[in-house]
């Protein structure tokens, strides 16, 4: 990481202390409130599966593992603006990697999340080469295309010895590592895997708002919004983008092998082109350029389908496209923007 | 005072001992009640395979006959149906969204053999009956390695040693094109027809082409398998594909003798949009009668199958077997449970399931439904028929059992 904080290090130190000297005096107060509001929610989400059906449980991993995937897009998306229409397809990688890691090789379910970072941050690097030639929509096309194609090369049948094929990796849950019950209710798997998912997602999510607070996050930001000024103050535009690139795609990679392990099946039409769709459709309900909207796109992607299918069984699809427009004229920025004001106006009170 | 004192401690017990054993025998797995039984089913609504959907609707309808007469011994049937567009993704969640949110006490003729693949596991893991899945995949009859799944069709590989013993009799120097689904199901027919023809294998079967269930069509592995000069065609694909085969073949001027899987083969959902002249002297196997056979018309089975289609699906099509494949399979679950007497626990199910021995009215005469604790394929017998461009012709033989 020190080869980039060269290139943002070109940024005049001035202004940079200046805001630290400002925000310095605010910032224990502010700070105190934070990680306490954080240890409270780590807390509710702890007990909370053992107060729910297992199926329940399983669902909340799902939208943890959603809200990593998302925060990947929000990197590259919102806080770097390079729109991504793919990310379902390094979501389908992620997912890939671990189940052939753990069917075919024994690996266990824990040490596949390594792999599928490391492979999906050098492909999503590679990716971000050629996405330097190409702009906005164009961009969101190209990305697009691998959405698209995904499915039908997952089939291809030069790798079906390890992909299975259009019947894909049937995997086995993992247990948990030791017997625990609270409330009278069993650790058992789905709330192990909840745990761990939670464990990692926090970890995830602690790196993501560091990493957008500092330094690199302003440089980011800079080049979503005058591409041409930050270049001009010495940030190396080609280096940054890639790498935010790879870093987005290892982010969403890491949600697939865990989203993966928790449904314990892959197969080519897990990952069709509207995964992509519903990422990026997560990341602006969410509200883009935020940290936490990830976890409220999470929500509306897992959650709205099925109230959906409950209200309308012959058009759910209908359903969802009515929520997402209410949500798009009421909340424009998302949920995290309304969310925003509202703090905004209680604290004015 | 002391008498009665007496009097009503004997009359206490007497309603005990009465009520007491009988309430004991009553017992419960999640999904069953008093009232209600509640059967699970995922089947393709949507999607390439959503010609098999009427199976679907069928059984519902037949379940509301059965619940209009009263029920199983006194409890109703709930029938849940989910839609997975045989995407083997969507059928893991909807199985997991019966066996965990619904509760259901089984889960029912799931339909599709990738489907049924993807939660094979599962289901044995949790030990929810997997029970008469719409499949005749072989792998579903291993009660030693997966106790709680049973399929109910005969088994593809079966099926296909039957379609070459029938060939070696009648063309034993037949050369066989084969076009199968690139899936469990497709290499099962195969594997079995390779079995059946035995060493001749290598030297009939000049040409193999398979297909994705996502494909558009088959036109290209038609024209292929045309060009390696088979007069033998081995046709392994579900309806929409079936349908696209023999229409091609008729278009390409290509008249081989031709075996089509039983999974294929109804009229109305095959053999019409194909167009019925292409489809004659096309062969193929059956364990249940073909609704437009005018000798099976004239059945007293038939006449109640007809009035069940009257009553309770007065739109349904009554040339279509799909819905006398669900009014039998049906019938085969209502037997099960009502072998479970009150005990309705998914093990005692499981045990009925492997203990029957019964004939149905719309299974070609000779064929039965026998299953044992080793024995985890309930029909095995089939009968070959000829389509002769209105319905299916019998050839006389029923084999296989």
């Amino acid at each position: 990481m020190s080869s980039i904080t060269n290139p943002a290090g070109a940024m005049p130190a001035a202004p940079d202390t200046e805001a630290d000297a400002v925000t310095a005096t605010a910032a224990p107060r502010r700070a105190w409130r934070a990680w306490a509001g954080v240890a409270l929610l780590l807390l509710v989400l702890l007990l909370l599966p053992f107060l729910l059906k297992n199926y329940r449980v399983f669902q909340l991993t799902l939208v943890l593992v959603y809200a990593i995937a998302v925060l990947g897009l929000n990197l590259l998306t919102g806080y770097n603006g390079q729109i991504s229409l793919g990310h379902g397809a390094f979501y389908a990688l992620g997912a890939y990697i671990a189940a052939i890691l753990m069917d075919r090789y024994a690996i266990p379910y824990w040490g596949t999340l390594p792999a599928a970072f490391l492979a999906c941050l050098v492909l999503g690097f590679l990716m971000g080469f050629p996405a330097l030639r190409l702009g906005g929509l164009h961009l969101a096309l190209a990305t697009f295309a691998l959405a698209v194609a995904m499915p039908q090369m997952l089939k291809w049948k030069g790798i079906e010895h390890m992909t299975g094929g259009v019947q894909g990796i049937v995997l086995a849950k993992p247990e948990p590592p030791f017997d625990f019950s609270l409330f009278g209710v069993e650790l058992g798997a789905d709330r192990w895997l909840f745990m761990f998912t939670l464990g990692i997602a926090a970890l995830m999510f602690w790196l993501a708002a560091n990493l957008v607070r500092g330094r690199i996050g302003r440089a980011l930001v800079a080049i979503r919004d005058h591409p041409i000024a930050a270049s001009a103050m010495g940030i190396n535009l080609a280096i940054f983008k890639s790498l935010t690139f790879g870093i987005s795609a290892a982010y969403t990679g890491v949600a697939g092998a865990l989203g993966g392990i928790a449904v314990a099946f892959v197969a080519p039409d897990s990952f069709p082109a509207f995964l992509s769709l519903s990422l990026l459709v997560g990341a602006v309900v969410g509200g883009l350029g935020t940290i936490w909207g990830a976890v409220f796109g999470a929500v509306f992607i897992q959650f709205v389908p099925n109230i959906a299918e409950g209200v309308s069984k012959s058009a759910p699809a209908a359903i969802y496209g009515i929520c997402l427009i209410g949500l798009m004229y009421l909340a424009p920025t998302g949920v995290m923007g309304i969310l925003r004001k509202v703090f905004e106006r209680l604290r004015r009170r | 005072m002391g008498s009665i004192r007496i009097g009503l401690a004997i009359l206490g017990l007497a309603v005990a001992a009465a009520t007491g054993p009988a309430a004991a025998q009553k017992k419960y797995d999640p999904g069953a009640s008093d009232k209600e039984i509640k059967v699970g089913h995922i089947g393709p609504y949507s999607g390439p395979a959503s010609a098999y959907g009427r199976i679907g609707q069928a059984i519902k309808a037949y379940f509301d006959k059965v619940n209009a007469d009263g029920g199983i011994n006194g409890r109703k049937i709930a029938f849940i149906t989910l839609d997975d567009g045989y995407n083997p993704a969507r059928t893991v969640e909807q199985a997991r969204k019966l066996v965990e949110q619904e509760e259901v006490l089984l889960l029912f003729q799931s339909l599709g053999t990738p489907s049924n693949s993807a939660i094979h596991k599962y289901m044995n893991q949790r030990k929810v009956p997997q029970l008469f899945v719409a499949t005749g995949a072989t792998k579903w009859g291993d009660p030693k390695n997966y106790p709680w799944t049973m399929g109910w069709q005969p088994s593809y590989q079966s099926e296909a040693k039957i379609y070459a013993r029938h060939l070696l009799e009648t063309k034993p120097d037949g050369k066989v094109a084969v076009l199968y689904q690139n899936d469990d199901y497709g290499k099962d027919y195969l594997e079995g027809f390779v079995a059946g023809l035995g060493e001749k294998a290598k030297t009939m079967i000049v040409a193999r082409a398979s297909y994705e269930v996502t494909d558009a069509t088959i036109d290209s592995q038609m024209v292929t398998l045309k060009s390696s000069g088979a007069d033998v065609f081995f046709n392994v694909t579900t309806p929409k594909f079936a349908a696209q085969a023999i229409k091609k073949a008729a278009e390409l001027d290509w008249k081989p003798l031709h075996y089509l899987n039983s999974v294929s083969n109804s009229v109305a959902s095959v053999m019409k949009p194909a167009g019925v002249e292409a489809g004659i002297g096309i062969i193929s196997g059956f364990y249940i009668m073909d609704p437009t056979d005018p000798n099976f018309q004239k059945t007293k089975g038939f006449g109640a199958w007809s009035d069940w289609m009257d009553k309770y699906q007065p739109g349904g099509d009554k040339k279509d077997n799909f819905n006398v494949y669900g009014y039998t399979v049906a019938q085969t679950l209502e037997q099960v449970l009502k072998q479970c007497g009150d005990e309705l626990t998914r093990a005692n199910v499981m045990k009925q399931a492997a203990s029957l021995d019964l004939t149905l009215p719309m299974l070609i005469d000779g064929i039965n439904i026998k299953t044992g604790p080793a024995d985890f394929y309930p029909i095995e017998g089939e009968e070959l028929r000829r389509f002769d461009g209105a319905s299916w012709a019998s050839m006389g033989k029923v084999y296989g059992e």
